[in-house]
Protein backbone atom coordinates (compact mmCIF):
# COMPACT_ATOMS: atom_id res chain seq x y z
CA UNK A 1 0.00 0.00 0.00
CA UNK A 2 1.39 3.47 -0.89
CA UNK A 3 1.42 6.35 1.22
CA UNK A 4 -1.18 8.40 -0.65
CA UNK A 5 -3.78 5.38 -0.64
CA UNK A 6 -3.00 4.47 3.13
CA UNK A 7 -3.55 8.71 3.79
CA UNK A 8 -6.84 8.15 2.17
CA UNK A 9 -7.99 5.13 4.02
CA UNK A 10 -7.17 7.14 7.17
CA UNK A 11 -9.24 10.37 6.56
CA UNK A 12 -12.04 7.87 5.69
CA UNK A 13 -11.95 6.03 8.44
CA UNK A 14 -11.97 9.71 10.19
CA UNK A 15 -14.69 10.67 8.77
CA UNK A 16 -16.56 7.90 9.06
CA UNK A 17 -15.60 7.28 12.78
CA UNK A 18 -16.74 10.45 13.54
CA UNK A 19 -20.29 9.88 12.34
CA UNK A 20 -20.97 5.80 12.83
CA UNK A 21 -18.70 4.86 15.10
CA UNK A 22 -17.29 1.63 13.25
CA UNK A 23 -15.10 -0.40 14.83
CA UNK A 24 -13.44 -3.77 13.22
CA UNK A 25 -14.22 -6.47 15.59
CA UNK A 26 -12.22 -9.89 16.40
CA UNK A 27 -14.35 -12.75 17.18
CA UNK A 28 -12.80 -15.71 18.83
CA UNK A 29 -15.30 -18.95 18.57
CA UNK A 30 -13.53 -21.78 20.32
CA UNK A 31 -15.59 -25.21 20.49
CA UNK A 32 -15.59 -26.19 23.80
CA UNK A 33 -17.25 -29.66 23.59
CA UNK A 34 -15.37 -33.00 23.86
CA UNK A 35 -16.80 -34.51 20.86
CA UNK A 36 -18.71 -32.35 18.91
CA UNK A 37 -18.12 -30.82 15.42
CA UNK A 38 -19.38 -27.71 14.31
CA UNK A 39 -20.11 -27.47 10.32
CA UNK A 40 -19.26 -23.86 8.77
CA UNK A 41 -19.92 -21.04 11.02
CA UNK A 42 -21.58 -17.76 10.57
CA UNK A 43 -20.55 -14.42 12.33
CA UNK A 44 -22.26 -11.57 11.38
CA UNK A 45 -22.97 -7.58 12.72
CA UNK A 46 -25.99 -6.48 11.86
CA UNK A 47 -28.93 -4.21 12.85
CA UNK A 48 -30.37 -4.88 15.90
CA UNK A 49 -34.03 -5.70 15.36
CA UNK A 50 -32.87 -8.57 12.54
CA UNK A 51 -32.51 -12.23 13.93
CA UNK A 52 -31.28 -15.41 12.53
CA UNK A 53 -33.35 -17.25 15.52
CA UNK A 54 -34.91 -16.39 18.07
CA UNK A 55 -35.65 -18.94 21.25
CA UNK A 56 -39.52 -19.79 21.56
CA UNK A 57 -39.90 -19.11 17.87
CA UNK A 58 -40.27 -21.30 14.99
CA UNK A 59 -37.19 -21.53 12.99
CA UNK A 60 -36.95 -19.96 9.65
CA UNK A 61 -36.31 -22.03 6.38
CA UNK A 62 -32.79 -20.64 6.00
CA UNK A 63 -32.26 -21.86 9.51
CA UNK A 64 -33.80 -24.94 9.06
CA UNK A 65 -31.31 -25.71 6.12
CA UNK A 66 -28.33 -24.17 8.36
CA UNK A 67 -29.62 -26.45 11.34
CA UNK A 68 -30.21 -30.20 9.37
CA UNK A 69 -27.44 -29.52 6.62
CA UNK A 70 -24.89 -27.23 8.16
CA UNK A 71 -25.89 -24.83 4.90
CA UNK A 72 -25.25 -21.17 5.66
CA UNK A 73 -26.02 -19.91 1.85
CA UNK A 74 -29.64 -19.14 2.68
CA UNK A 75 -28.58 -16.93 6.38
CA UNK A 76 -25.89 -15.69 4.14
CA UNK A 77 -28.28 -13.99 1.88
CA UNK A 78 -30.44 -13.15 4.40
CA UNK A 79 -27.94 -10.67 5.93
CA UNK A 80 -26.33 -9.29 2.79
CA UNK A 81 -30.01 -7.96 2.10
CA UNK A 82 -29.83 -5.93 5.07
CA UNK A 83 -26.41 -5.01 4.98
CA UNK A 84 -24.86 -6.60 7.62
CA UNK A 85 -21.06 -7.24 8.16
CA UNK A 86 -20.88 -10.95 7.84
CA UNK A 87 -17.43 -13.65 7.63
CA UNK A 88 -18.94 -17.10 6.16
CA UNK A 89 -17.21 -20.16 6.87
CA UNK A 90 -14.36 -18.68 8.91
CA UNK A 91 -12.73 -21.89 10.00
CA UNK A 92 -13.03 -23.33 6.21
CA UNK A 93 -14.79 -26.23 6.82
CA UNK A 94 -15.36 -28.44 10.23
CA UNK A 95 -14.28 -27.01 13.85
CA UNK A 96 -13.24 -29.83 15.69
CA UNK A 97 -13.69 -29.92 19.45
CA UNK A 98 -11.50 -27.40 21.48
CA UNK A 99 -10.74 -25.70 18.46
CA UNK A 100 -10.61 -22.33 17.38
CA UNK A 101 -10.96 -20.05 14.71
CA UNK A 102 -11.22 -16.16 14.52
CA UNK A 103 -13.55 -13.88 12.21
CA UNK A 104 -13.40 -10.72 11.49
CA UNK A 105 -16.43 -8.15 11.10
CA UNK A 106 -17.24 -4.65 11.01
CA UNK A 107 -19.87 -3.24 13.83
CA UNK A 108 -21.03 0.60 13.09
CA UNK A 109 -24.37 2.70 14.41
CA UNK A 110 -26.58 0.06 12.33
CA UNK A 111 -24.72 -3.28 12.92
CA UNK A 112 -24.81 -3.07 16.38
CA UNK A 113 -25.68 -6.53 17.21
CA UNK A 114 -23.65 -9.70 16.92
CA UNK A 115 -25.08 -12.79 16.06
CA UNK A 116 -23.33 -16.91 15.48
CA UNK A 117 -24.60 -19.65 13.93
CA UNK A 118 -23.13 -23.05 13.31
CA UNK A 119 -24.50 -27.02 13.06
CA UNK A 120 -23.16 -29.04 15.63
CA UNK A 121 -22.42 -32.62 13.98
CA UNK A 122 -23.87 -35.26 14.94
CA UNK A 123 -26.98 -34.28 15.95
CA UNK A 124 -30.61 -33.79 13.48
CA UNK A 125 -31.03 -30.29 13.96
CA UNK A 126 -28.82 -29.17 16.80
CA UNK A 127 -26.94 -25.81 16.39
CA UNK A 128 -24.60 -23.40 18.59
CA UNK A 129 -26.04 -19.89 18.68
CA UNK A 130 -25.83 -16.41 19.24
CA UNK A 131 -28.29 -14.02 19.11
CA UNK A 132 -28.07 -10.31 18.81
CA UNK A 133 -25.63 -9.64 21.01
CA UNK A 134 -25.00 -6.20 21.64
CA UNK A 135 -21.79 -4.88 20.61
CA UNK A 136 -19.85 -2.82 23.13
CA UNK A 137 -18.46 0.44 21.63
CA UNK A 138 -16.10 1.05 23.92
CA UNK A 139 -12.84 -0.62 23.22
CA UNK A 140 -12.14 -4.10 24.69
CA UNK A 141 -11.83 -7.56 24.65
CA UNK A 142 -15.38 -9.57 26.13
CA UNK A 143 -16.24 -12.90 26.85
CA UNK A 144 -19.49 -14.48 25.77
CA UNK A 145 -20.14 -18.34 26.40
CA UNK A 146 -23.03 -20.18 23.84
CA UNK A 147 -25.49 -22.61 24.42
CA UNK A 148 -26.49 -25.37 22.28
CA UNK A 149 -30.54 -25.62 20.41
CA UNK A 150 -32.76 -27.34 18.80
CA UNK A 151 -34.37 -26.19 15.85
CA UNK A 152 -37.28 -27.91 16.17
CA UNK A 153 -37.33 -28.59 12.27
CA UNK A 154 -36.14 -32.76 12.78
CA UNK A 155 -37.11 -35.47 15.24
CA UNK A 156 -34.28 -36.67 16.71
CA UNK A 157 -33.52 -39.98 15.70
CA UNK A 158 -30.19 -39.70 16.18
CA UNK A 159 -30.03 -42.31 12.82
CA UNK A 160 -26.31 -41.28 10.62
CA UNK A 161 -27.83 -41.14 7.33
CA UNK A 162 -26.07 -39.92 3.84
CA UNK A 163 -27.26 -37.58 1.85
CA UNK A 164 -30.40 -36.22 5.21
CA UNK A 165 -28.57 -32.42 5.50
CA UNK A 166 -31.19 -30.80 3.28
CA UNK A 167 -34.59 -29.75 5.07
CA UNK A 168 -37.41 -32.20 5.62
CA UNK A 169 -35.00 -35.25 5.09
CA UNK A 170 -34.73 -37.26 8.44
CA UNK A 171 -31.22 -38.17 9.49
CA UNK A 172 -27.82 -37.41 10.76
CA UNK A 173 -25.81 -36.00 7.51
CA UNK A 174 -22.69 -36.86 9.35
CA UNK A 175 -20.83 -38.26 12.28
CA UNK A 176 -16.72 -36.49 11.75
CA UNK A 177 -14.26 -37.89 14.23
CA UNK A 178 -15.75 -40.90 15.94
CA UNK A 179 -17.08 -43.43 13.64
CA UNK A 180 -20.91 -43.72 14.43
CA UNK A 181 -22.95 -47.35 15.37
CA UNK A 182 -25.14 -48.22 12.36
CA UNK A 183 -28.59 -50.37 11.78
CA UNK A 184 -30.02 -47.97 15.29
CA UNK A 185 -33.81 -48.51 15.14
CA UNK A 186 -34.44 -44.83 15.84
CA UNK A 187 -34.37 -42.63 18.88
CA UNK A 188 -37.89 -40.87 18.17
CA UNK A 189 -39.94 -40.13 15.15
CA UNK A 190 -41.68 -37.36 16.66
CA UNK A 191 -40.46 -33.35 16.81
CA UNK A 192 -42.61 -32.47 19.88
CA UNK A 193 -41.47 -28.84 20.68
CA UNK A 194 -41.25 -27.06 17.31
CA UNK A 195 -39.78 -24.28 18.09
CA UNK A 196 -36.45 -23.20 18.71
CA UNK A 197 -35.02 -24.58 22.00
CA UNK A 198 -32.63 -25.87 24.38
CA UNK A 199 -31.27 -28.95 22.79
CA UNK A 200 -31.56 -31.84 25.37
CA UNK A 201 -28.58 -33.40 24.42
CA UNK A 202 -28.03 -36.60 21.99
CA UNK A 203 -29.02 -40.22 23.94
CA UNK A 204 -26.44 -42.79 22.13
CA UNK A 205 -25.97 -45.97 22.99
CA UNK A 206 -23.16 -48.78 23.96
CA UNK A 207 -24.40 -50.86 20.96
CA UNK A 208 -21.86 -50.69 17.38
CA UNK A 209 -25.05 -52.38 15.49
CA UNK A 210 -28.30 -52.42 16.32
CA UNK A 211 -29.55 -50.42 19.16
CA UNK A 212 -31.59 -46.89 18.99
CA UNK A 213 -28.97 -44.37 18.46
CA UNK A 214 -26.48 -44.30 15.98
CA UNK A 215 -24.66 -42.24 18.17
CA UNK A 216 -21.91 -43.42 21.11
CA UNK A 217 -23.61 -42.21 24.42
CA UNK A 218 -19.91 -42.08 26.03
CA UNK A 219 -18.36 -39.96 22.51
CA UNK A 220 -21.27 -38.15 21.42
CA UNK A 221 -23.12 -36.08 24.22
CA UNK A 222 -22.69 -32.56 25.38
CA UNK A 223 -23.11 -29.79 28.53
CA UNK A 224 -24.01 -26.57 28.29
CA UNK A 225 -21.96 -24.14 27.43
CA UNK A 226 -20.76 -25.59 24.27
CA UNK A 227 -18.47 -22.45 22.98
CA UNK A 228 -16.64 -19.65 24.18
CA UNK A 229 -16.55 -16.14 21.96
CA UNK A 230 -14.11 -13.89 22.59
CA UNK A 231 -14.54 -10.57 21.23
CA UNK A 232 -11.99 -7.70 20.71
CA UNK A 233 -13.62 -3.92 19.66
CA UNK A 234 -10.83 -2.69 18.47
CA UNK B 1 -64.20 5.96 47.39
CA UNK B 2 -61.36 5.19 49.61
CA UNK B 3 -59.10 6.27 46.58
CA UNK B 4 -61.06 10.07 46.20
CA UNK B 5 -61.04 10.58 49.94
CA UNK B 6 -56.87 10.28 49.27
CA UNK B 7 -56.58 12.46 46.61
CA UNK B 8 -58.49 14.96 48.07
CA UNK B 9 -56.01 16.30 50.84
CA UNK B 10 -53.26 15.46 48.63
CA UNK B 11 -54.75 17.69 45.74
CA UNK B 12 -55.64 20.85 48.65
CA UNK B 13 -52.07 20.42 49.43
CA UNK B 14 -50.83 21.04 46.65
CA UNK B 15 -53.05 24.02 45.89
CA UNK B 16 -52.47 25.56 49.42
CA UNK B 17 -48.82 24.93 48.43
CA UNK B 18 -49.18 26.88 44.91
CA UNK B 19 -51.51 29.79 46.24
CA UNK B 20 -49.60 30.39 49.83
CA UNK B 21 -46.22 30.63 48.03
CA UNK B 22 -44.55 33.99 46.92
CA UNK B 23 -42.93 32.37 43.92
CA UNK B 24 -45.43 32.67 40.83
CA UNK B 25 -43.13 29.67 39.46
CA UNK B 26 -44.94 27.35 41.93
CA UNK B 27 -48.24 27.36 39.77
CA UNK B 28 -46.02 26.28 36.51
CA UNK B 29 -45.48 23.02 38.50
CA UNK B 30 -48.29 20.50 37.03
CA UNK B 31 -49.03 17.95 39.87
CA UNK B 32 -48.77 14.51 39.30
CA UNK B 33 -51.88 12.71 39.81
CA UNK B 34 -50.87 9.61 41.71
CA UNK B 35 -52.18 7.29 39.39
CA UNK B 36 -49.44 7.98 37.17
CA UNK B 37 -46.85 7.00 39.73
CA UNK B 38 -48.10 3.52 39.39
CA UNK B 39 -45.21 1.17 38.54
CA UNK B 40 -45.86 -1.69 36.03
CA UNK B 41 -43.86 -4.85 35.75
CA UNK B 42 -43.76 -7.09 32.54
CA UNK B 43 -42.61 -10.46 33.70
CA UNK B 44 -42.32 -12.60 29.95
CA UNK B 45 -41.07 -16.42 30.40
CA UNK B 46 -40.13 -18.65 27.59
CA UNK B 47 -40.55 -22.56 28.54
CA UNK B 48 -36.86 -23.71 26.74
CA UNK B 49 -37.07 -27.33 27.32
CA UNK B 50 -38.10 -30.34 24.96
CA UNK B 51 -40.68 -31.59 27.16
CA UNK B 52 -40.56 -30.36 30.57
CA UNK B 53 -43.62 -28.32 30.84
CA UNK B 54 -43.45 -26.11 33.62
CA UNK B 55 -46.36 -25.51 36.63
CA UNK B 56 -48.31 -22.29 37.19
CA UNK B 57 -44.84 -19.50 36.60
CA UNK B 58 -45.53 -17.44 39.99
CA UNK B 59 -43.87 -14.27 40.30
CA UNK B 60 -43.46 -12.07 43.42
CA UNK B 61 -41.87 -8.65 44.52
CA UNK B 62 -40.50 -9.09 47.99
CA UNK B 63 -37.87 -6.86 50.20
CA UNK B 64 -36.31 -9.49 52.23
CA UNK B 65 -35.97 -13.57 51.99
CA UNK B 66 -34.83 -15.85 49.01
CA UNK B 67 -36.80 -18.73 47.99
CA UNK B 68 -33.87 -20.86 47.84
CA UNK B 69 -30.60 -21.12 49.07
CA UNK B 70 -28.01 -24.01 47.63
CA UNK B 71 -26.79 -25.84 50.52
CA UNK B 72 -29.90 -25.16 52.50
CA UNK B 73 -33.26 -27.26 53.58
CA UNK B 74 -35.83 -26.56 51.30
CA UNK B 75 -38.70 -24.88 53.10
CA UNK B 76 -42.29 -26.61 53.48
CA UNK B 77 -43.18 -23.82 50.77
CA UNK B 78 -40.62 -24.96 48.17
CA UNK B 79 -41.42 -28.58 48.84
CA UNK B 80 -44.79 -28.18 47.70
CA UNK B 81 -44.06 -26.42 44.76
CA UNK B 82 -40.77 -28.52 43.18
CA UNK B 83 -42.99 -31.75 44.62
CA UNK B 84 -46.14 -30.90 43.22
CA UNK B 85 -45.87 -27.61 41.10
CA UNK B 86 -48.13 -25.57 43.87
CA UNK B 87 -46.46 -22.15 43.87
CA UNK B 88 -49.25 -20.34 46.69
CA UNK B 89 -47.38 -21.43 49.49
CA UNK B 90 -44.16 -19.57 48.30
CA UNK B 91 -46.30 -16.46 46.96
CA UNK B 92 -48.38 -16.59 50.09
CA UNK B 93 -45.22 -15.75 52.24
CA UNK B 94 -44.75 -13.02 54.91
CA UNK B 95 -42.02 -11.74 53.05
CA UNK B 96 -43.75 -11.51 49.85
CA UNK B 97 -46.27 -7.63 48.83
CA UNK B 98 -47.25 -8.20 45.38
CA UNK B 99 -47.39 -11.58 43.42
CA UNK B 100 -49.12 -12.96 40.45
CA UNK B 101 -49.64 -16.53 39.27
CA UNK B 102 -50.04 -18.16 35.65
CA UNK B 103 -53.79 -19.85 35.24
CA UNK B 104 -51.66 -22.87 33.43
CA UNK B 105 -48.88 -24.75 33.22
CA UNK B 106 -46.23 -23.48 30.30
CA UNK B 107 -46.12 -25.58 27.76
CA UNK B 108 -42.21 -26.57 26.27
CA UNK B 109 -41.94 -23.74 23.53
CA UNK B 110 -44.53 -21.73 24.94
CA UNK B 111 -44.47 -18.32 26.16
CA UNK B 112 -46.22 -16.52 28.84
CA UNK B 113 -46.50 -12.97 30.65
CA UNK B 114 -47.33 -11.86 33.86
CA UNK B 115 -47.89 -8.39 35.19
CA UNK B 116 -47.46 -6.51 38.63
CA UNK B 117 -48.23 -3.39 39.85
CA UNK B 118 -46.32 -1.49 42.32
CA UNK B 119 -45.98 2.16 43.53
CA UNK B 120 -42.39 1.90 44.66
CA UNK B 121 -39.70 -0.51 43.92
CA UNK B 122 -37.20 0.76 46.36
CA UNK B 123 -35.46 -2.12 47.91
CA UNK B 124 -37.76 -4.47 45.56
CA UNK B 125 -36.52 -7.80 44.61
CA UNK B 126 -38.47 -10.56 42.22
CA UNK B 127 -38.46 -13.48 42.05
CA UNK B 128 -39.73 -16.22 39.89
CA UNK B 129 -40.61 -19.53 40.48
CA UNK B 130 -41.73 -23.27 38.54
CA UNK B 131 -41.56 -26.91 38.70
CA UNK B 132 -40.06 -29.20 36.02
CA UNK B 133 -43.06 -31.20 36.18
CA UNK B 134 -42.09 -34.55 34.59
CA UNK B 135 -39.26 -34.51 37.47
CA UNK B 136 -39.46 -35.87 41.06
CA UNK B 137 -38.75 -32.65 42.73
CA UNK B 138 -36.74 -30.30 40.03
CA UNK B 139 -37.48 -26.31 40.00
CA UNK B 140 -36.49 -23.20 38.08
CA UNK B 141 -36.71 -19.33 38.90
CA UNK B 142 -35.36 -16.42 39.70
CA UNK B 143 -34.29 -16.09 43.50
CA UNK B 144 -35.00 -12.48 44.52
CA UNK B 145 -33.25 -10.45 41.63
CA UNK B 146 -32.62 -6.86 42.11
CA UNK B 147 -34.72 -4.65 40.63
CA UNK B 148 -34.85 -1.57 42.16
CA UNK B 149 -32.69 0.15 39.46
CA UNK B 150 -35.25 -0.76 36.47
CA UNK B 151 -35.87 2.56 35.00
CA UNK B 152 -39.27 2.91 32.80
CA UNK B 153 -38.74 1.10 29.56
CA UNK B 154 -35.93 -1.01 31.11
CA UNK B 155 -35.88 -4.18 30.48
CA UNK B 156 -33.44 -7.52 31.57
CA UNK B 157 -33.34 -10.82 30.22
CA UNK B 158 -32.18 -13.85 31.86
CA UNK B 159 -31.63 -17.42 31.86
CA UNK B 160 -32.81 -19.91 34.59
CA UNK B 161 -30.85 -23.16 35.42
CA UNK B 162 -32.41 -26.39 36.93
CA UNK B 163 -32.58 -27.06 40.85
CA UNK B 164 -33.24 -29.91 42.78
CA UNK B 165 -35.45 -29.00 46.05
CA UNK B 166 -33.41 -32.63 47.63
CA UNK B 167 -37.06 -33.19 49.40
CA UNK B 168 -37.37 -36.39 47.22
CA UNK B 169 -35.01 -39.22 45.95
CA UNK B 170 -34.84 -38.97 42.29
CA UNK B 171 -36.00 -42.15 41.59
CA UNK B 172 -38.24 -41.21 38.23
CA UNK B 173 -40.36 -43.97 39.41
CA UNK B 174 -44.16 -44.68 37.85
CA UNK B 175 -46.40 -43.39 40.89
CA UNK B 176 -43.78 -40.53 41.79
CA UNK B 177 -43.98 -37.61 39.22
CA UNK B 178 -46.67 -35.46 38.63
CA UNK B 179 -46.31 -34.42 35.65
CA UNK B 180 -47.86 -35.98 31.80
CA UNK B 181 -45.37 -37.95 31.76
CA UNK B 182 -46.40 -40.29 34.85
CA UNK B 183 -49.60 -38.70 36.94
CA UNK B 184 -48.23 -39.63 40.00
CA UNK B 185 -48.15 -38.28 43.58
CA UNK B 186 -46.55 -34.76 43.53
CA UNK B 187 -46.72 -33.40 47.58
CA UNK B 188 -45.36 -35.87 50.14
CA UNK B 189 -43.54 -34.22 53.03
CA UNK B 190 -41.34 -37.15 53.84
CA UNK B 191 -38.14 -35.48 53.08
CA UNK B 192 -35.38 -37.73 51.46
CA UNK B 193 -31.40 -37.94 53.48
CA UNK B 194 -30.12 -35.35 51.15
CA UNK B 195 -32.67 -32.52 52.00
CA UNK B 196 -30.26 -29.53 50.58
CA UNK B 197 -31.12 -27.80 47.77
CA UNK B 198 -28.84 -28.38 44.74
CA UNK B 199 -28.07 -27.61 41.24
CA UNK B 200 -30.51 -30.36 39.16
CA UNK B 201 -28.27 -33.28 37.88
CA UNK B 202 -30.73 -33.78 35.09
CA UNK B 203 -32.75 -36.28 34.33
CA UNK B 204 -32.14 -39.62 33.42
CA UNK B 205 -35.01 -42.02 31.96
CA UNK B 206 -35.42 -45.66 30.79
CA UNK B 207 -33.58 -45.23 27.53
CA UNK B 208 -30.41 -44.07 29.07
CA UNK B 209 -30.04 -47.32 31.61
CA UNK B 210 -32.39 -46.44 34.49
CA UNK B 211 -34.69 -49.28 33.11
CA UNK B 212 -37.08 -48.37 35.89
CA UNK B 213 -37.89 -44.69 35.08
CA UNK B 214 -41.02 -43.33 33.40
CA UNK B 215 -39.34 -41.05 31.49
CA UNK B 216 -37.56 -41.01 28.00
CA UNK B 217 -35.15 -39.36 26.08
CA UNK B 218 -37.26 -36.98 25.34
CA UNK B 219 -38.02 -35.52 29.22
CA UNK B 220 -33.92 -34.64 29.40
CA UNK B 221 -33.16 -31.08 29.71
CA UNK B 222 -29.79 -29.40 29.65
CA UNK B 223 -29.09 -25.78 31.59
CA UNK B 224 -30.92 -23.16 30.93
CA UNK B 225 -34.36 -24.29 30.88
CA UNK B 226 -36.45 -21.00 31.08
CA UNK B 227 -35.62 -17.26 29.76
CA UNK B 228 -37.39 -14.51 31.43
CA UNK B 229 -37.38 -10.74 30.39
CA UNK B 230 -38.59 -8.37 32.82
CA UNK B 231 -39.71 -4.89 31.73
CA UNK B 232 -40.72 -1.70 33.09
CA UNK B 233 -43.57 -0.78 31.21
CA UNK B 234 -44.49 2.64 33.50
Amino acid sequence: MNKATSALITGLTLMAGGTAMAADVEVKITNLTQGIYFTPLLVAAHSSDAHLYQIGSKASEQLQAMAEGGDISGLADVLSGIDASAAANPAEGLLAPTAFTMAMVESSETNSTLSIVAMILPTNDGFVGLDAWPIPTEAGTYHIYLNAYDAGTEANNELVVDGSGAPGSLGIPASPGMAPGAQGSGVTSEETNMMVHIHRGNLGDDEATGGKSDLHNTVHRWLNPVAKVTVTVK
Amino acid sequence: MKALKLCVPVFAGLLLAGCGGDDNDVMLETPTPPAAEEIMLKVTAVNLTNGQPLSPIGIALHKEGQFWQIGEAASAELETLAEGGDNSGLLGLDVVMMSSSAAAPLAPGASQELMLTTESLEDYKLSVITMMVNTNDGFTGLNAMDVSNLAEGDSISMRTHAYDAGTEENTEAQGTIPGPADGGEGFNSAREDMDKVAMHPGVVGNEDGLSSSVLDSTHKFDNPLMMVTITRMK
